[in-house]
């Protein structure tokens, strides 16, 4: 990696105004350092200054109370996977972070950093390879080895999103808290996430002066059960191939709402409308669920490579929907 | 006879003993060649071609050797010569840190002319693909054609046909400790070289022969080492780049490889394809075999596979090709060419079967020849519950189908000459066993203990074990071919027996016996005829004095046997939702002859399964066809199994003599099949491609389903 110099962040004020001096890449954000290094030694990113975000005091806290629950940027992923009450009510999220990775990387990895991670695409990451979502002409996926590839939102840019918590928190109606210059703002999850047809270099509506602080949901409904599927060709660490954030709201086998968001298939955690309509109000049977599986699916364009994550995406929201159903 | 002596005589051989080294492994005292630092060391890395062909046009070095903190910059292409993969060397670079070595690698500038490229065996092998190699017409090797019987009227004997396509990836060795070399000179005239090889003494005449010195003027040692799997046995471009900036600058300088390199230049394990057609009897004889095939071993050959392999067929035609791509060369893999050959044979022996309405066991049965097999496929079959297996392929209930499968291999391993030895006893009773071999992780130096220890009475930890060093001159072959042990077992077992008799023949006189009626205990020599007679070793080698018993050996023949079977059984789980393909259990039955130690002999069983199941279920190398690049030259994408993936291992020494064979590379051989005949067993689609990934079993599920 290229030489760069390391500022322990003390305020957010001190962060934003850092982070102002420059657009992206110059001044770069560290949490816990899992999916930056990676990029840093692979010349990917070559930023002149670091901001150690460890050093801000108060933003690693996991509050759980009536009105929901509240996740500071740099709670870890580990923290969050072993939370009591996330287990207990906040189920898919608890699984989606305890399928994160490894232990070491549970235990440093956080929040912040697993929302704002970059792509793992093997050409993006690779530093020779100038491709468009770096600023060059063409996605090499399209043409190229797509087996990790995205099926759904592709289009000019076939990544898929890598992180896991993400689909979980958006399942959940999570929102954001983003702080800049000119102060706080609020969002929801789903909507910080943006598709390359848009924005093709970046994933999120994040501008480069800011920084994101905390996430909460809201308090879960009775009778509620919510699971996250991920498949993977290796048990760890290995990134999903396809997952399935499913939250139901449930009245014995009847589907009360749903609330379907994938992982692994898009350039953005992909909430699948067509699934959730396929369930909501719906008795849950087997052919009620593959069907939900088939309405998400049905706008698939798969590339070379990756026709069977179509299948595999539909497999594991039918997964879902009967495990909620028993 | 030399002789083993029986089973029920042996204190220590056969049993299961701890590695000598264990401790220090584990808890970090081990130093292994990454772990060596000099005084005043330098750091060495290479420039590597990001290119997979083009010609050279200039190297310009002027700005990486500005750089402070660099002390060498030295090329290792001629301008004007071609790269042909990527990763290839361009040039080296020696600076007083890592860092700094780093970085100035990035400042050497190559001026390069790109050449069209292939870098898969389907691009290389099409009409008008670019020549990438003068000697070879469309990248393709001359033919390896090979005729037997007659084939026409073997087909016309077939009562049942099978044509199909095998196929397996390319796998790269994946040594957890990469390949690199720390070197030093003391002067002009003497070189020390600490090298993570296979053979100590082949880097150090290669080394030797490079900068022209007697060979006993450079030493190599190589303490402990993270893997090999054959692809370890010479200094390479990077230990020859390492010396001579170490001449250069005067100092010592550690060169090792990254994770990437490893992944592009350290050598891998062909790919395979077989265009297969072939026949059997009503009665279950195979009788016919055609097969066209190829496989790829970079932009080198070697891409060889047995076919057929195990089971005689008496009719045949095989011809292979070796293709050409612009990819770093094959290097020998554990087991080269096996493992492929298995998963091609054992696929079709069961696709031959269940058109045969036969029971695919009793298949084998008929058309192998190998006794020992025989008799493995009886216990295999026995500890794996074979009657469980589902007599129709994929007619398990539910999502997540169990299914059982076979898989056979056979392997040499007898060892040869060319090793020599000395056991050491002296007076203070303390042993030495010195030989110039190499424990690269398999258990040799506990093997060389168990053996001296056994003979003279005493325990492993009085031994002192010297290997992985060439100072003391006594050589000894790289550790290839699973030679290690049954080449150096009888050389240890007769230097101990000597220096044995030389003791006996001291003490004789004292003991007032005859020698021949003087045997060890427990650390103790008695007389036979009078076990009154009795003194403890100390007091035994008390009467050496000054002068020390020490004893060379020799390769006896009779002490090793060449030809190690196995067959192996596996179970399977698939998610037929997901395609997740998941080992339950695997039984590995594997013919190894007197296993010294039998708990490492086991330990090798078990890593040749895991290493069988990562080319089964993960392990692939992804070619870019349009950049040249390997798109997973990492850990992340290209997948090894971890603890998750690894399935109850039942690894069952079969050992039906008491002559040593060896056994390293023999377990990873019918691991692939087995479990590809578990797949089917479990799913009844066939997946004739490996690594069976999700994304090959959802396709294949789609395909029957369509
Ligand atoms: C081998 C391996 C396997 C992995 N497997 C998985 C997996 O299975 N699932 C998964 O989801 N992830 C996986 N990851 C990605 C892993 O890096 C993230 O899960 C982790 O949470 C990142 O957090 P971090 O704190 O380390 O991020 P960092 O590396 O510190 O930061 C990541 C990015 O986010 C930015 N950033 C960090 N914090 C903030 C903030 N508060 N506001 C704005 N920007 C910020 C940084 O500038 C950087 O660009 C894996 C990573 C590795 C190396
Ligand atoms: S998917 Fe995105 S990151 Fe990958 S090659 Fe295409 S544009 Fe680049």
């Amino acid at each position: 990696m290229d030489k760069f110099s390391y500022i322990n962040a003390t305020s957010l004020e001190q962060v934003t105004s850092l982070l102002s001096e420059s657009g992206w890449g110059e001044v770069m954000l560290i949490a816990g350092g899992t999916d930056l290094l990676g990029e840093l030694k692979e010349y990917v990113e070559t930023p002149k200054t670091l901001i150690n975000l460890k050093t801000l005091p108060g933003m690693d806290g996991i509050t759980a109370d009536a009105s929901g629950l509240k996740i500071g940027a740099l709670a870890t992923i580990d923290d969050i996977a072993r939370h009591p009450t996330i287990q207990h009510h906040y189920t898919v999220l608890a699984q989606a972070a305890a399928s994160v990775a490894t232990p070491q990387i549970r235990n440093v990895g956080t929040l912040g950093g697993n929302l704002c991670q970059r792509p793992r695409c093997w050409y993006y990451r690779d530093e020779t390879i100038n491709c468009l979502k770096k600023g060059g002409d063409v996605c090499y996926a399209v043409d190229g080895l797509s087996k990790y590839h995205a099926i759904l939102g592709g289009d000019p840019v076939y990544i898929v999103h890598p992180s896991d918590l993400a689909p979980a928190l958006i399942a959940l109606g999570a929102s954001l808290k983003i702080v800049g210059p000119e102060g706080e703002k609020t969002l929801s999850l789903e909507e910080f996430f943006t598709l390359p047809a848009t924005n093709p270099f970046r994933e999120n509506v994040l501008e480069p002066n800011e920084i994101v602080v905390e996430v909460t949901v809201p308090q879960a409904k009775p009778n509620t059960k919510s699971f996250y599927l991920k498949a993977r060709e290796k048990g760890a660490p290995d990134f999903a191939l396809a997952s399935v954030a499913g939250v139901f709201e449930m009245d014995g086998k009847t589907c009360k709402t749903a609330s379907i968001v994938l992982g692994g298939v898009a350039p953005a955690p992909w909430r699948s409308k067509e699934a959730e309509a396929a369930l909501t109000g719906m008795m849950i049977n087997e052919s009620v669920s593959q069907k939900a599986g088939a309405d998400a699916v049905q706008d698939a364009q798969p590339l070379n490579d990756n026709a069977y994550k179509v299948t595999l995406t539909q497999n594991l929201i039918s997964r879902a929907a009967m495990m909620a159903a028993s | 006879m030399a002789s083993w002596g029986e089973a029920s005589e042996s204190r220590l051989i056969g049993k299961r003993i701890n590695r000598l080294s264990g401790k220090d492994k584990v808890t970090g005292k081990a130093k292994y060649t990454f772990d060596i630092n000099r005084p005043g060391m330098l750091y060495g890395r290479i420039l590597r071609s990001e290119v997979a062909h083009a010609t050279v046009m200039g190297v310009d070095t002027s700005e990486a050797e500005a750089l402070p903190g660099v002390k060498a910059v030295i090329p290792l292409i001629e301008i004007g010569n071609k790269l042909r993969y990527q990763g290839q060397e361009i040039a080296a670079v020696a600076a007083e840190t890592d860092d700094i070595a780093k970085d100035a690698i990035r400042l050497i500038h190559v001026d390069l002319e790109e050449l069209p490229h292939v870098v898969t065996e389907a691009d290389a092998m099409a009409e008008g693909a670019p020549q990438i190699r003068e000697d070879w017409a469309g990248n393709q090797s001359e033919p390896n054609i090979r005729e037997d019987g007659d084939l026409e009227a073997g087909f016309a004997e077939a009562a049942v046909e099978v044509e199909a396509t095998y196929s397996t990836a390319v796998q790269t060795h994946v040594c957890l400790e990469t390949h690199g070399h720390v070197v030093e000179w003391e002067d002009e005239q003497n070189l020390t070289v600490w090298a993570s090889t296979q053979g100590v003494f082949g880097v150090r005449n290669d080394f030797a022969q490079h900068f022209e010195l007697p060979a006993n003027q450079v030493r190599v040692i190589t303490e402990h080492m993270g893997g090999g799997f054959g692809s370890k046995f010479g200094p390479g471009i990077e230990g020859r780049a390492a010396a001579e900036l170490s001449r250069i600058t005067g100092k010592a300088v550690k060169l090792m490889l990254t994770r990437k390199s490893e992944h592009l230049v350290a050598g891998n394990r062909p790919s395979m394809t077989q265009n297969v057609r072939a026949g059997a009897t009503r009665d279950g004889r195979l009788i016919a075999y055609d097969m066209k095939g190829h496989g790829t071993g970079g932009i080198s050959s070697g891409a060889g596979f047995q076919a057929p392999y195990v089971y005689h067929v008496p009719n045949l035609r095989t011809e292979r090709v070796n293709v050409a791509v612009n990819a770093g060369n094959q290097r020998a893999m554990r087991a080269p060419g096996h493992p492929q050959a298995s998963f091609a044979m054992d696929s079709l022996m069961d696709e031959l079967a269940e058109k045969l309405g036969m029971n695919p066991l009793e298949f084998r049965r008929i058309n192998d020849a190998n006794e020992v097999r025989q008799a493995q496929y009886t216990l295999g079959a026995q500890e794996i519950g074979w009657h469980r297996r589902n007599s129709v392929p994929g007619s398990g209930t539910g999502v997540k189908k169990r299914g059982i499968g076979v898989g056979s291999g056979l392997w040499g391993g007898g060892g040869g000459r060319g090793t020599e030895a000395r056991v050491t006893i002296n007076a203070d009773g303390t042993v030495e066993a010195v030989t110039g071999t190499q424990d690269i992780g398999t258990g040799v130096r506990t093997v060389i203990a168990i053996i001296v220890a056994e003979e003279l009475g005493l325990n492993t930890t009085d031994i002192m074990v010297k290997v992985g060093d060439s100072g003391p001159g006594l050589p000894s072959g790289g550790s290839g071919g699973s030679q290690t042990t049954p080449s150096v077992a009888p050389v240890i077992k007769t230097a101990a027996a000597a220096a044995k008799q030389k003791l006996f023949e001291r003490i004789a006189p004292m003991l007032e016996a005859p020698i021949d009626d003087l045997r060890v205990g427990t650390g103790t020599i008695y007389v036979v005829s009078d076990r009154t007679k009795t003194i403890t070793w100390e007091q035994a080698t008390g009467q050496l004095g000054m002068e020390s018993i020490s004893e060379g050996g020799h390769w006896d023949e009779e002490l090793r046997q060449n030809g190690a079977a196995g067959t192996q059984f596996a179970e399977v789980e698939v998610d037929t939702e997901t395609g997740a393909v998941r080992a339950i259990k695997i039984v590995a039955v594997q013919d190894c002859g007197l296993a010294i130690n039998r708990l490492t002999t086991e330990s090798q069983i078990n890593g040749g399964v895991i290493m069988g199941l990562g080319q089964a279920l993960l392990e692939e190398r992804f070619m870019d066809p349009y950049t040249g690049r390997m798109l997973n030259a990492n850990l992340e994408d290209y997948k090894v199994p971890g603890t998750l993936e690894i399935p109850e291992i039942k690894s069952i020494v079969f050992d039906t003599h008491r002559r040593v064979t060896g056994v390293g590379e023999p377990p990873c051989i019918p691991t692939p099949g087995a479990i590809a005949n578990a797949v089917y067993n479990a799913i009844g689609v066939r997946i004739r491609e490996l690594p069976i990934t999700p994304d090959r079993v959802l396709t294949a599920l789609a395909e029957k389903k369509a």
